[in-house]
């Protein structure tokens, strides 16, 4: 059903300027791109006229009222539509958006002469009613990058401040675990183990296999030029086991369950569940944080193991087809090219970042605001912190260890 | 002069759970005019919500045709769709991210049409008509309560100033004073802006209160569909633990036709 455009025409009728209104001004009418532009031209065109018109005041306001007009003179007193009659009545349409325009248009105040149905009036009398000057936005201030940056550094430390809490709030309840293990939370725990680790493996072992591919074949042509094909096994294995495999695994977990384990205890704010465990006199700590930490620090080490040998077995098919070094070769030289403290070194690490990922993804969880930004927010941020946090505490470690087992 | 709004004609609607088919709507017709407050009620599981949100085109009848408009209900979740019908959901499913007035605004801003100044003051209109102050435009939507939780979403339904208007148990959760002064708010629009009202409702006094009519689902079908006083008359299991029950009796001393005209 086609409905004719919100138009505004102007007539020269004996008692001074009229400007008759008419056609739909409804939101549906006036958010079609080509109506609105063809009616804020004729607006704006507007506008000026009213200006030149204050110059007939005088003349317009002598001839006086007709009967027919529905009369206001509430205001207009200086006000350059004063001088204009306004005729709205043949409007088809009007609702609170075409009456805002209209009201805008009229500078916010009722025009002097102005013919209205009663509906019509209503309408507007709403607009008029609760129509306020927007609110200016504050001025701006000069030390807010000053005070913006004084609220980073409060909040890292608020961050820190709030993850040493959850450390020691886990120690405390690894203790209880200890003195009470029947009240644990085993079923939760195991689920942990499942989701985190046992669905891990696929992905795990599909990068791991294509980064020990990729340094394979990328160093056995340094290697060549050297003719020390044999060593490929030790620069594989050290990297491998000693730094790459940990560090893989952890990146690959950080991402995949860090993000999960923050998502689930936001959404879980986000309906209050956390509010209602709490009020059923159940401990967070010990119901959420610690069986996903202690799930992580089992599986870390373990999905760990799992990555390094899958990335030496790519690693050494890679080898074997670039410079003919045998998987036999291979794996008898590796013993003797890898300390076995490499190992427990590896291991250790892989136990310390499962802890951390689970506490930082806890940590960052427990944080989320009730709305949907935050917990977007959130997620990506402890996907962030964690990746960093398990790269410096690796770089920590090389540091720290660097006479074992090289 | 009567136009109809909705028009649901042979609505069939089956619900396969594995190789269990359940029928929630069987034949089912109903017409509702331009004007009315038309109220859905039915025991639970016959498909109230189910069929609000088939006639905002969310979910698609098994078979049957609904007409929203003079156009099919899948046709509807399009550009400016706002305009045409107004949804208020039970939980009023706020924008969370964004704060009131924008939530308000939302549908009229997004159509990048209008300057902003004039989306901005036209939902400053629709905030203060819903009976809220102006400095609760800022606030967002986990600091409201439950009462202005809805009283923003009916807001935020009627932005476009649309004809129709859909509301999921629009007093649940609010405390009786809150619900009745919703009611209050919902019939002063109603006949401010000629709207036309469908809502799903358990609570009796706002059943009485407002409805012009009263659709009784039962039995996978419409039994009945008439003024409040017809409605009770009508010989029907449901009807009589429903209405005539200890809580139907106390809601029934506020029968009385609403006196309104389009």
């Amino acid at each position: 059903m086609p409905t004719p455009a919100p138009r505004i025409e102007e007539q020269t009728s004996p008692e001074g300027r009229r400007l008759v209104v008419s056609g739909a001004w409804t939101a549906a009418d006036l958010t079609e791109k080509a109506v609105w532009d063809a009616l804020k031209i004729q607006l704006t065109g507007l506008k000026p006229g009213q200006a030149a018109e204050t110059g007939q005041k005088d003349k317009t306001s002598q001839t006086g009222e007709t009967a027919e007009t529905a009369e206001t003179a509430e205001t207009g007193q200086g006000d350059p539509a004063s001088a204009v009659y306004w005729d709205v009545q043949p409007i088809e349409k009007l609702d609170h958006l075409g009456a805002q325009l209209l009201w805008n248009h009229w500078g916010r105040a009722w025009p002097a002469h102005l013919a209205i149905a009663p509906q019509q009036r209503a309408v507007l009398d709403n607009v008029a009613k609760f129509s306020a000057e927007p609110s200016r936005p504050p001025k701006t201030d000069w030390l807010a990058p000053l005070a913006a940056l004084g609220q980073r550094l409060l909040s890292m430390l608020d961050h820190l401040n709030a993850l040493l809490r959850l450390v020691g709030q886990l120690v405390l309840d690894i203790g209880r675990l200890a003195r009470h293990p029947a009240e644990g939370p085993w079923r939760d725990l195991s689920g942990h183990l499942y989701h985190i680790g046992a669905t891990a493996l696929p992905i795990t072992a599909l990068v791991g296999f294509l980064i020990g591919v990729v340094l394979a074949y990328l160093m056995s042509e340094q290697l060549r030029q050297f003719g020390a094909d044999a060593y490929i096994v030790n620069i594989l294995g050290i990297s491998l086991i000693r730094e790459l495999g940990p560090v893989l695994a952890a990146i690959l977990i950080a991402g995949r369950s860090g993000s999960a384990i923050t998502a689930q205890i936001g959404v879980m704010r986000v309906t209050e569940e956390l509010d209602a465990m709490r009020v059923l006199g159940i401990a967070k700590g010990f119901r959420l944080v610690m069986p996903r930490a202690l799930a992580l620090a089992v599986v870390m080490p373990l999905i760990s193991v799992w990555t390094t040998l899958a990335a030496l077995v790519g690693g050494m098919l890679a080898a074997n087809a670039s410079m003919g070094v045998t998987p036999a070769f291979f794996i008898n030289a590796l013993p003797a090219a890898v300390e076995v403290s490499n190992l427990t070194l590896a291991t250790g690490k892989s136990v310390v970042f499962g802890l951390l990922i689970a506490l930082v993804a806890c940590h960052f969880g427990l944080r989320v605001k009730p709305n949907t930004e935050s917990l977007g927010q959130g997620t990506t941020a402890s996907v962030v912190t964690s990746i960093t946090v398990v790269i410096l505490v690796d770089a920590l470690f090389a540091v720290l260890f660097k006479n074992v087992g090289i | 002069m009567t136009e109809a709004v909705i028009e649901i004609k042979k609505l069939w609607t089956v619900f396969q759970n594995g190789d269990k088919k359940s029928v929630i709507h069987k034949d089912l017709d109903l017409t509702i005019n331009r004007g009315e407050i038309v109220s859905l009620v039915g025991g639970s599981g016959t498909g109230k919500t189910v069929l609000l949100r088939q006639m905002l085109g969310l979910e698609h009848p098994t078979q049957g045709s609904i007409n929203v408009l003079g156009k099919p209900a899948a046709e509807l979740g399009k550009r400016g769709a706002a305009s045409r019908v107004g949804m208020l959901f039970q939980q009023g499913a706020l924008f969370s991210a964004f704060t009131v007035l924008e939530n308000i605004a939302f549908a009229l801003r997004e159509l990048k049409v209008l300057p902003p100044e004039l989306v901005r003051e036209a939902a400053m209109v629709k905030l203060q008509m819903v009976g809220l102050t102006p400095d609760a435009a800022d606030k967002m939507p986990s600091e409201l309560s439950g009462g202005m939780v809805k009283r923003v979403a009916l807001a935020r339904a009627l932005i476009m100033d649309p004809p129709l208007l859909l509301l999921d148990e629009p007093t649940a959760g609010l405390d009786p004073e809150s619900s009745d002064s919703f009611c209050l708010l919902l019939r002063a629009l109603h006949r401010q802006m000629g709207l036309t009202v469908i809502m799903v409702t358990h609570d009796l006094d706002t059943l009485f209160e407002l409805s012009t009519r009263i659709a009784v689902l039962a039995d996978q079908r419409v039994i009945i569909c008439d003024a409040p006083k017809e409605v009770v008359a009508f010989a029907h299991p449901f009807i009589h633990e429903f209405f005539l029950g200890p809580r139907g009796q106390r809601a029934m001393e506020l029968l009385r036709e609403y006196p309104f005209t389009v």
